[in-house]
């Protein structure tokens, strides 16, 4: 018998069938569901621009925002060190929840443990615990590291990490020397961004302070040229991979602070182990003595940036994520203003072909009007990138939108960047808002595209939009993140998708005399 | 390594001695493998629903991903706010997968992130203020949510916040049941405390609050069946083919009112009994509602449990039941017949939630496959007392496996098929070993009643015999991964 004939349906078909559609109608009896008058009426006023003023007069209820909590951030940080373990000390839900979310927008396991608190540690703190966690996963997944981040839980009920982690050690359960990092991440105030950001420092201050080395910037035979790269809370590990390509038609010598590309992209081979690749624990101190450290996320890496630049005392250039050919030029203008080093000839001959391929595209590009949403510096880089081929961004949502840097708030620059393109003059960003917000916009002010995370999809779809996923996270799409979107490569990218998507949607809508063959 | 008792009474003494001590004393009170006695009487040693160990991979969640996640997410006319900061509803945001006939935002809340949003000034001076101006701007926006229920992050309980009053209060107010969960996270030691105090504001909160028109002989409930991917509604069809009329969904595609008129129903089919026993039990004291665990997964157990219930009723039910099973069953062995001589004899290790760990065997066994490993994330004793004698002799047994010990166990006991959450199923892409999703059904689904069925078969057959395990290359002929530089 062949499959056919089995007839095999999933829920893609299955309930579309009329015995389905039957039962569908038959259960409303005992729903006492809203009239479909009602139903409607309640739609259309979902879609009105009064509900809009509604929506966004309201001052307590968020609703589908585009942001995650702190700690989930400092998993990935912790990701990005060489054998190293995250540790959640807290409720173990949320360590679940990390991972969970982490494994499905990359589509690779997220080895993390928990604390496992429960009410007793609510009441007497959460020690014990502790000291028992350090031990069982010490033995267990033999970490050369273990980097401990906070939930809420521990926050408010205020364990302190520094005291707890010091009896761990005269307890004996680790060694005196055995390298246990730790950052305080409470999950009411900011996002996942600002839990990287406080994992980052954590690592970094702690493996440079407990060496013993004196930072002498751009000293050391060793680490005297070269250059510290950070790329932030970093959905694509195809950016680390573009960002190497970049490095080394520099040919500079470089250290990535915080690299998870290994623990996100590592190989099937039969066998699984807990840690693939990562910056190693060694090279941290000495990025002390590194030439400079250039930051691609300025607004996630806000105490980071402040720490290197201060303790380290070295130059530091913090850009947001470099997308674009503008966005990659200053990329690599600031490697070669920071290393000397002129700018290869092959990025320059892939600059041309990238603003090449630009120019074939523009006409599907030029004045289509976009939605996005995202993380501020990815949110930087995307305006950049619209701005330069022609597209006009509308409608701009950072729910995690309210940091600064160096007293530059990310709306201002946003806001600045629009203002300098005459592609710029309609959009209003919106920052601590959320996709319901969104939704309401894209319903009372059409646009051509949105451009944003997974999350995004239910009010693109109410709206009728198409949605180019950029960001994260990225659930129902595979493989995106392989892909670079940042430097010219990124670019193309980038461009590809948006033009294709555009091309697509084209021929969604045309048939018959401009269902066309060539474009 | 196959199914001798000692040998895997060896292997998993072996497993265990990478712990130190404590933990190792403790893991090893979640083992057994399974052997004659426990078998026969099924002398149950496994201990289950106690505290995981701090510090290693449990796969275990928390009682607010019991209650929010699992319980009350899939009621989908009422709107769920997750109280506290965000990231608790923003990872339970959708990824269960419990379908919902309905418009989303108007009619229908199940996919979506409704949440106070905890800031610090919240925590200092509490957010029950907050809560009643979001109880209100819940109304203005989603004017035909018909309930709201409060489900609690962990800083809620912590900081004393008195929800249970607000609710009250705004319940008058708003002319709307407001239910308070407190499914803080800490609360217990697994999600399965959250189902529990889920349950529990149900029967305080919502049962028997309204009437069903006219009731009939033939009422029933199905209770536990989350809709994963369609499953309650595959198994729903069957019951009505079979003439019974199915008053209320739990929770799948669930609505406020099928909660409140529940109590009306003759009969209560439970699937995940895990996760909704209380409810049963409190019905059965309350109501005299008799009740009884059913299986929908694969034919054998479809087939059994189907006779089960029709045996509860009348001769003109039992008729309908048997021409249904004759009408099915042609399908059911084709099905069997093409996809048995591709599975037969596969080792099968499962470690799934509190009931389709046990559910699921039967459907396995329908397509030839043996499970040589099962366990539960968060079972209680006597979910094992039921497994136990469904189990081949040397079967291992093992509650909250770490993720350590479910790769040791594949290692060594080299394993056809792996079933198991989005956390472990990517570890078995790098060992190369088949692997199924079996809380979501990968995206798959429905799983349950006959159409269920068919796609569980082709899944597995998929999964098992997929050409990419083949192109897996070992470790050696693979250059190693050079990180930074």
């Amino acid at each position: 018998m062949s499959r056919d004939e089995l007839n095999i349906k999933d829920n893609t078909s299955l309930f579309k069938e009329e015995r389905y559609v039957q039962q569908r109608e038959n259960k409303k009896q005992f729903e006492a569901p809203c009239s479909e008058k009602e139903t409607a009426e309640a739609l259309a006023y979902s879609k009105s621009a009064e509900y809009m003023e509604k929506n966004f007069s309201r001052q307590n209820v968020v609703i589908n925002p585009h942001k995650a909590c702190q700690p989930l951030g400092s998993v990935m940080a912790a990701l990005g060190f060489e054998k190293t373990l995250p540790f959640v000390h807290g409720s173990q839900g949320c360590n679940a929840y990390f991972r969970s979310h982490l494994s499905r927008h990359f589509k690779e396991p997220t080895p993390s443990v928990s604390t496992s608190m429960t009410e007793d540690a609510a009441v007497f703190g959460g020690m014990n615990n502790l000291i028992d966690g350090l031990e069982n996963s010490v033995a267990l997944y033999k970490p050369e590291m273990v980097a401990i981040c906070t939930t809420c839980m521990a926050e408010v009920i205020g364990d302190d990490l520094n005291s707890f982690i010091g009896n761990a050690r005269i307890k004996g359960v680790i060694s005196e020397e055995y390298p246990v990092a730790y950052c305080n991440t409470p999950s009411f105030v900011g996002s996942h961004i600002t839990g990287y950001d406080a994992m980052i420092k954590g690592i970094l201050s702690y493996l440079y302070t407990r060496s013993g080395i004196e930072s002498k910037p751009g000293s050391g035979a060793e680490s005297g040229e070269k250059l510290n790269v950070m790329l932030g809370f970093e959905p694509y590990t195809g950016n680390f991979a573009e960002l190497r390509k970049i490095l080394g038609a520099f040919d500079t010598k470089y250290t990535l602070l915080g690299d998870h590309s290994g623990n996100y992209d590592s190989p099937a081979t039969g066998e699984y182990e807990y840690y693939y690749g990562g910056t190693k624990l060694a090279d941290v101190p000495q990025a002390a003595n590194a030439l400079a450290t250039l930051s691609l996320q300025k607004y996630t890496l806000k105490k980071t940036q402040e720490y290197i630049s201060g303790t380290w005392n070295q130059q530091l250039a913090a850009l947001s994520t470099p997308l674009g050919i503008k966005g990659t030029d200053t990329l690599l203008a600031t490697i070669s203003e920071l290393t000397g080093l002129p700018i290869p000839a092959v990025l320059t001959e892939e600059r041309g072909r990238v603003v090449d391929a630009l120019m074939d595209s523009h006409p599907y590009l030029h004045g289509k009007r976009v939605a996005l949403v995202g993380d501020p510096d990815l949110l930087i880089g995307l305006i950049g990138f619209c701005l330069e081929t022609g597209m006009e961004p509308v409608h701009i949502i950072c729910s995690n939108g309210d940091v600064d840097f160096n007293e530059v708030k990310f709306k201002d620059e946003a806001e600045a960047l629009l203002a300098a393109s005459p592609y710029g003059t309609e959009a209003t960003v919106h920052v601590g808002k959320d996709l319901w917000h969104m939704r309401s916009l894209l319903l009372n002010d059409k646009v051509d595209l949105a451009i944003g995370s997974s999350h995004l999809k239910f009010a693109a779809k109410d709206a009728e939009v198409p949605l180019v996923r950029v960001g994260f996270p990225i659930f129902d799409r595979h493989h995106m993140h392989r892909y670079p979107i940042i430097g010219y490569q990124g670019t193309l990218n980038l461009l590809s998708l948006i033009v294709n998507t555009i091309l697509q949607q084209l021929d969604d809508h045309n048939s018959g005399f401009n269902f066309e063959l060539v474009r | 390594m196959g199914l001798s008792i000692e040998e895997n009474q060896k292997l998993v003494e072996e497993i265990l001695e990478a712990y130190p001590k404590k933990a190792r004393k403790d893991r090893e009170k979640h083992f057994q493998v399974a052997d004659e006695k426990a078998i026969d009487c099924s002398t149950c040693a496994v201990k289950s629903n106690i505290k995981s160990r701090p510090g290693v991979m449990t796969p275990r969640g928390c009682a607010y991903a019991g209650s929010k996640g699992v319980v009350w997410g899939p009621i989908k006319d009422m709107v769920h706010i997750s109280h506290g900061p965000v990231g608790c509803g923003q990872y339970s945001w959708g990824s269960r997968r419990n379908f919902a006939n309905g418009t989303l935002g108007i009619d229908n809340f199940t996919a979506m992130q409704i949440t106070s949003d905890f800031q610090e000034t919240d925590i200092v001076f509490g957010g029950d203020k907050k809560l009643a101006v979001i109880m209100r701007e819940i109304t203005e926006m989603f004017p035909l949510a018909k309930g709201i229920s409060v489900q609690s992050e962990c800083p809620v309980g912590l900081i004393g916040d008195d929800i249970e009053a607000v609710s009250k209060k705004m319940s008058k107010e708003l002319a709307m049941p407001i239910v308070p969960v407190r499914c803080e996270g800490f609360r217990g030691v697994s999600q399965s405390l959250g189902h529990h105090i889920a349950n529990d504001a149900i029967r305080d909160f919502v049962m028997g609050r309204a009437e069903l028109a006219e009731t009939g002989p033939y009422d029933v409930n199905i209770i536990g069946d989350y809709n994963i991917g369609g499953d309650a509604w595959a198994s729903r069809i069957l019951l009505e083919e079979m003439g019974l009329r199915v008053i209320a969904q739990w929770s799948g595609d669930g609505s406020l009112n099928e909660l409140e008129i529940a109590h009306k129903a003759k009969l209560n089919l439970i699937h995940c009994h895990r996760s909704m026993n209380y409810m049963v039990d409190h019905m059965e004291k309350a109501y005299g509602i008799p009740w009884l665990e059913y299986n929908f997964f694969g034919p054998t157990k479809t087939y059994e449990s189907l006779r089960a219930i029709a045996a509860l009723f009348d001769a003109t039910i039992q008729e309908n039941c048997e021409q249904m099973i004759a009408r099915y069953k042609p399908v059911m062995d084709a099905v069997i017949r093409k996809y048995r001589p591709r599975l037969e004899n596969k080792t099968v290790m499962l470690m799934i939630g509190g009931l389709r760990s046990r559910h699921t065997i039967g459907a396995y066994e329908d397509l030839g496959m043996d499970i040589v490993a099962s366990g539960y994330e968060f079972a209680h004793k006597d979910d094992y007392e039921k497994m136990l004698p469904m189990l081949a002799e040397g079967t291992i047994v093992m509650d909250d496996p770490t993720a350590y010990e479910l790769e040791e166990i594949t290692k060594k006991m080299n394993i056809d098929l792996v079933g198991s959450g989005v956390k472990e199923k990517y570890v078995y892409h790098k060992m190369g070993v088949p692997f199924r999703q079996m809380h979501s059904w990968d995206y798959s689904g429905p799983y349950h009643g006959f159409d269920g069925f068919k796609v569980f078969a082709k899944d597995m057959d998929m999964t098992v015999n997929s050409p990419v395990w083949d192109l897996v290359s070992r470790k050696g002929t693979m250059e190693p991964k050079e990180a930074g530089v």
